[in-house]
């Protein structure tokens, strides 16, 4: 499993200097300077060259730098990836994938961008953005296609527009293309990223929401404002609880290996493989890490 | 290299610039600076401004800039996207 923590992917329009100079400070996972639907067509440019100087300038705290481009099916897409691959940021998120070929192309593309800009080729990864019907029936062909596609995230205005559908507050129409997206991500041991919540009033929609997307097995979720951040961090974050119970039956287990026990009890529950092998998942991805604080 | 045209970026917004170019009737880069700091960093703004257009190799030009505040990277992103805006913009009359 890609054990980096994206719990949060905080939206940052990237032609707005104050919104970046500050953008670390909220606690996101991941900073996402976004180039695309937040970027009015005529500043595009601008924000391109907002964004490269920035990043070229400023400290972010070492907090994960994401950026999303303009669709290479667009004027802008190429430009920006041609622009942001030489800064090296962590991540870049594509929109509108539908199909393995797209994947092909960008790997081989930020690959020759790589090694132009001497960056080891493969130190940036890709996160695809599922927009479309097609990209929901392609999934598993789509992550397949690059050792460099690390999340898969979901765009629900843009699908329920491909399908014709409004989007409501229930979720419902998303639910078969949530599970299908987390189940892939699964398979393929990467993150998946749930769609935004766009009330940034509703906080408790938002926490409702979230707690659905973590119960399908999403790891984390993009946000749009701030004062979104810390709710989704903390739904994704296991509760010092479930931190003590994990080391508990990590602990128990190896105890019981060393007698040349099978299956344990801890706390009057069964405890088997899976349920090992997810403790120490949890002890893994959060114990050493001052988020669990 | 020659500007033909004015053209602007960036907006009065917080940490923001805003600056327009165009061509200069007089010889130099010439750059008209209002911002609330600029007794304290009205010279190191326009060096700023200054440096990033010669890297173009503009010799002549007029600068406006209307400053709320913004930092280095942004004053050098404002003054490239005006230059390379008012640079376009010859090329397709050319």
């Amino acid at each position: 499993m890609n054990n980096k923590l994206r719990r949060s992917m905080l939206y940052i329009p990237a032609n707005n200097p104050a919104m970046i100079q500050d953008a670390f400070i909220y606690g996101a996972d991941t900073i996402l300077f976004d180039l695309e639907d937040s970027i009015a067509i005529s500043e595009k440019d601008a924000a391109r060259e907002l964004l490269i100087e920035a990043l070229n300038s400023l400290n972010f705290n070492n907090t994960e730098i994401a950026v999303r481009i303009n669709s290479l099916d667009s004027k802008f897409g190429l430009k920006d990836l041609k622009s942001i691959v030489p800064i090296g940021p962590d991540i870049i998120r594509i929109p509108k994938i539908e199909t393995k070929e797209q994947i092909i192309k960008i790997d081989k593309l930020i690959t020759k961008l790589e090694r132009k800009a001497n960056l080891q080729p493969g130190f940036i990864e890709i996160m695809a953005m599922i927009e479309t019907a097609k990209g929901v029936l392609n999934l598993e062909k789509i992550v397949a296609s690059s050792e460099r596609l690390s999340a898969l995230t979901l765009g629900a205005e843009d699908l329920t527009t491909d399908m014709g559908i409004k989007r409501t507050s229930l979720g419902r129409e998303l639910f078969l293309t949530r599970s299908k997206i987390a189940l892939v991500a699964a398979a393929y041991k990467i993150n998946a990223i749930d769609t935004v919540f766009s009330d940034f009033n509703d906080l408790n929609g938002l926490k409702k929401e979230t707690l659905q997307s973590k119960e399908l097995g999403f790891t984390g979720k993009a946000v749009i404002h701030p004062r979104q951040v810390d709710i989704v961090n903390h739904v994704f974050t296991p509760s010092q609880e479930e931190i003590e119970d994990a080391k508990e039956i990590v602990r128990q287990a190896s105890q019981a290996e060393e007698f040349g026990k099978g299956v344990i009890a801890v706390k009057g529950k069964m405890v088997d493989l899976p349920i090992l092998n997810r403790a120490k998942e949890i002890i893994n991805k959060y114990e050493k890490r001052e988020v669990i604080k | 290299m020659k500007i033909n045209k004015t053209a602007s970026s960036g907006s009065m917004e917080s940490s923001d610039i805003m600056i327009t170019v165009s061509p200069a009737k007089e010889k130099g880069i010439i750059i008209e600076l209002v911002s609330d700091v600029e007794e304290l960093f009205g010279s190191k703004i326009k060096k700023v401004i200054r440096d990033t257009i010669k890297e173009f190799e503009i010799e002549n030009i007029k600068v406006m800039a209307n400053d709320k505040g913004a930092l280095d990277y942004a004053i050098r992103a404002r003054t490239k996207t005006a230059i390379l805006r008012a640079l376009k913009e010859c090329s397709l009359n050319e």
